[in-house]
C-alpha cells in the first residue's frame, strides 16, 4: 500500500513564533473582550470523549475555540491520604490504580522508591523482568491511547485493531501474575513469583506479531486523508512552551525536545539495551501520534532483548533474600517457625523503612512519573506524593487549544493522553 | 519544574499520630535499635515543608530540591511567573494543605469542590472526615 507522505518535516522549525501560554493564568485562555456573540459550552465531566471525567469550559465564537478552562478533580479518590494509613507493604496495590492504564509502571516507581529508602539490592532477574513488563505496559498504554483517540476522530476500526493487540498484552500479564491488570507482581525486593514456564515462548510470539500489527495501524492512518486533515498542524505546542508547562514524555518529544529518562538517567538496566528515542518537530496531534507509534516499535525491541537475557537466568532468584522485608517462600511456612513469624510480622505490622525523604522519577508511557516518599522510620509512609505526568499534560490544554475548531478540541485533548485517575489521584 | 510537594509534619515523631501504631513498642520483636534505626525521627524546623522539585533538561542535566519551611498560616510567594507549570501545583498545595501563595493569579481549589471545608492532606484532618449526606433527613 502506498503511504502518502505528510508535509515535509519541520527540521528544527518551531510550529509557531513566540509563546502561546496564556497570561496571567497559564491554564486558562480568556476570550478577547472585543468578541461578540460568544457561546459558552460545558464539555463533560461525563462525556465519552474526555477519557474519563475531564470538564472543559469552552467559549466559542462560531466554531472556533476562543476561551478554554479545564476543570479537574472529579476522580479525586484521596490515594495519597489513604496510603499514609496503610503499611508500606500493603501500599504496593495503590499506585497501580492511580494511573490505571500504565498500571505496572506506577507499581514500579513505588517499589523503586521504597527500595531506595531501604537501600535494598534487587536480583538481576527481577530487574530484567521489570523492564520487560514495563515495556509491555508501555505498548498497552499507547494502544489504548491510539485506539480511543482514533475512535474519537472517527477511525472506528482502529479501536478494534488496537484492542485486539491490547488483549494479547493482557494475556501475557495474566500468564505471569494471574490478573490482567493491577497485578501487584512487583514487590519491594523483586517479583512476587518466579516467571512461569511458557512465558518466554508466548512473549516471543507477541514480539513477532506486534511489528506487523503496527505496520497495519500505520497503513490505515498514515495514508488516510481524513486522519491527516484532522491531526496535522492541529493543537501545536512549541518545545519552549512544552518545557515551561512541565510536559514530559511523548508530548515533549513530539515538540522536538530529545528527552527520555531511560537514556538520560538510566534506571533498571536501560543502559544495557539497544533502543532509539523517536523525536518529532511539529508538536501537533499528528506528531504525538507518530512518537507513540514509533515508541511501540522500540518497546518491542526492548522486550525481545529482555527475553534474551531472562532466558539465560533460569533458576536464579527473583526476589531479594532479606527476611525482614520480603515474604518467606510459601513452602517454608509449614516447616520453619522462624519463617512463619516473619510472614506474620510482615503481613500484620509491615516492615519498617528508615527515616528519610526520596524522590524517584521514571519514564512512564505518559512522561516522568515520579513519587516522593517521606518516612519517619515506622511501618507506614508519612507522606506520599505522586508526580503525575497526566496532571502536567492537562496544563497544556489552554496553550494547545488556540486557533482550533470545536471538533478539534477532542483530538487535541485525546492526543495529550491524560488519564484522569492519574490527574486527580 | 517537575513538582511541588507539600508535607505536613504535625505530630512528627510523637506517639498517637496515625502511622505510628503499627510498630507499637511492646510487640516489637525486631528491636529497631539493633538495626540502627532511631525510634524518634529528627525534629523538623516548622510544621509545613514545601519541596520544589526542579529538573534541568539539558545534556548536563541536574535535579535540585528546594525546600521551604512554613508555620500554619504563613504564606509563600508564588513562582508562577517563573515556572508556568507551578500554577496547578500551587493550587493543589493550597487545596490539600491550606498553604497560601502570595501573588498567585488564580488560587482556588483544584481537586476538591469549591465549597469544601478543610484541607484533606493535613495530619489533623480526620480519615472519614466527609459528612454522610442525607443521613438524618428521614
Amino acid at each position: 500500500m502506498a503511504i502518502v507522505e505528510r508535509r515535509p518535516p519541520l527540521a528544527g522549525a518551531r510550529p509557531y513564533p513566540g509563546s502561546r501560554i496564556p497570561q496571567p493564568v497559564p491554564t486558562i485562555l480568556k476570550p478577547d473582550p472585543g468578541l461578540e456573540d460568544l457561546l459558552t459550552v460545558n464539555f463533560g465531566p461525563n462525556h465519552p470523549s474526555t477519557h474519563g471525567v475531564l470538564r472543559l469550559i469552552v467559549d466559542l465564537h462560531g466554531e472556533h475555540v476562543v476561551g478554554i478552562a479545564a476543570v479537574i478533580g472529579y476522580l479525586h479518590t484521596g490515594f495519597e491520604k489513604t496510603m499514609e494509613h496503610k503499611t508500606w507493604w500493603k501500599n504496593v496495590t495503590y499506585p497501580a490504580r492511580v494511573d490505571y492504564v500504565s498500571f505496572q509502571y506506577n507499581e514500579l516507581v513505588y517499589v523503586l522508591a521504597v527500595e531506595k529508602l531501604l537501600e535494598l539490592r534487587v536480583p538481576r532477574k527481577a530487574t530484567w523482568m521489570r523492564m520487560a513488563l514495563g515495556e509491555l505496559v508501555r505498548i498497552h498504554s499507547h494502544l489504548v491511547y491510539l485506539g480511543t483517540s482514533a475512535l474519537e476522530i472517527g477511525a472506528i476500526s482502529m479501536f478494534w485493531y488496537c484492542f485486539r493487540e491490547r488483549d494479547l498484552v493482557l494475556d501475557l500479564f495474566e500468564m505471569v501474575a494471574g490478573t490482567r491488570m493491577h497485578t501487584r507482581y512487583f514487590q519491594v525486593g523483586g517479583l512476587a513469583e518466579d516467571i512461569p514456564l511458557g512465558f518466554y515462548e508466548e512473549a516471543r510470539k507477541f514480539c513477532e506479531h506486534m511489528p506487523k500489527a503496527i505496520d497495519d495501524y500505520e497503513a490505515i492512518l498514515n495514508s488516510n486523508k481524513i486522519w491527516l486533515e484532522r491531526t496535522v498542524g492541529v493543537g501545536a505546542l512549541s518545545g519552549e512552551d512544552a518545557i515551561a508547562l512541565g510536559q514530559t514524555g511523548p508530548n515533549l518529544r513530539a515538540s522536538g525536545v530529545d528527552w527520555d529518562l531511560r537514556k538520560r538517567e538510566p534506571y533498571l538496566a536501560y543502559d544495557e539495551v539497544d533502543f532509539g528515542v523517536p523525536v518529532y518537530q511539529g508538536g501537533d496531534v499528528f506528531d504525538r501520534y507518530k512518537v507513540r507509534v514509533d515508541e511501540m516499535r522500540e518497546s518491542v525491541k526492548i522486550v525481545s532483548q529482555c527475553l534474551d537475557r531472562l532466558e539465560e537466568m533460569q533458576g536464579e532468584p527473583w526476589i531479594a533474600d532479606d527476611r525482614k522485608v520480603v515474604l518467606p517462600p510459601r513452602e517454608e511456612l509449614h516447616t520453619s517457625m522462624e519463617s512463619l513469624i516473619h510472614h506474620f510480622k510482615i503481613v500484620t505490622e509491615g516492615f519498617r523503612v528508615p527515616e528519610g525523604e526520596v524522590y524517584v522519577g521514571i519514564e512512564s508511557p505518559r512522561g516522568e512519573s515520579g513519587i516522593t516518599l517521606v518516612s519517619d522510620g515506622t511501618a507506614k509512609p508519612w507522606r506520599v506524593k505522586f508526580r503525575a505526568p497526566s496532571f502536567a499534560a492537562l496544563h497544556a490544554t489552554a496553550a494547545c487549544c488556540q486557533d482550533v475548531a470545536v471538533a478539534d478540541l477532542i483530538a487535541v485533548v485525546g492526543s495529550l493522553d491524560a488519564v484522569m485517575g492519574d490527574v486527580d489521584r | 519544574m517537575l513538582d511541588i510537594v507539600a508535607t505536613d509534619y504535625l505530630g512528627w515523631g510523637e506517639e498517637g499520630v496515625a502511622g505510628y501504631y503499627a510498630t507499637s513498642g511492646g510487640r516489637d520483636l525486631n528491636d529497631p535499635a539493633a538495626q540502627g534505626y532511631s525510634r524518634t525521627p529528627e525534629p523538623k524546623p516548622a510544621r509545613f515543608a514545601l519541596s520544589y522539585l526542579l529538573l534541568r533538561l539539558a545534556d548536563d542535566s541536574a535535579r535540585v530540591r528546594v525546600q521551604v519551611w512554613l508555620e500554619d498560616g504563613q504564606a509563600v510567594a508564588t513562582v508562577v511567573p517563573v515556572w508556568a507549570t507551578a500554577d496547578w501545583y500551587e493550587r493543589e498545595a493550597f487545596d490539600m494543605m491550606g498553604i497560601r501563595f502570595d501573588g498567585h493569579p488564580n488560587l482556588v481549589r483544584i481537586l476538591m469542590e469549591d465549597d469544601w471545608e478543610g484541607h484533606p492532606l493535613r495530619k489533623d484532618y480526620p480519615i472519614g472526615g466527609e459528612p454522610v449526606r442525607f443521613s438524618e433527613a428521614e
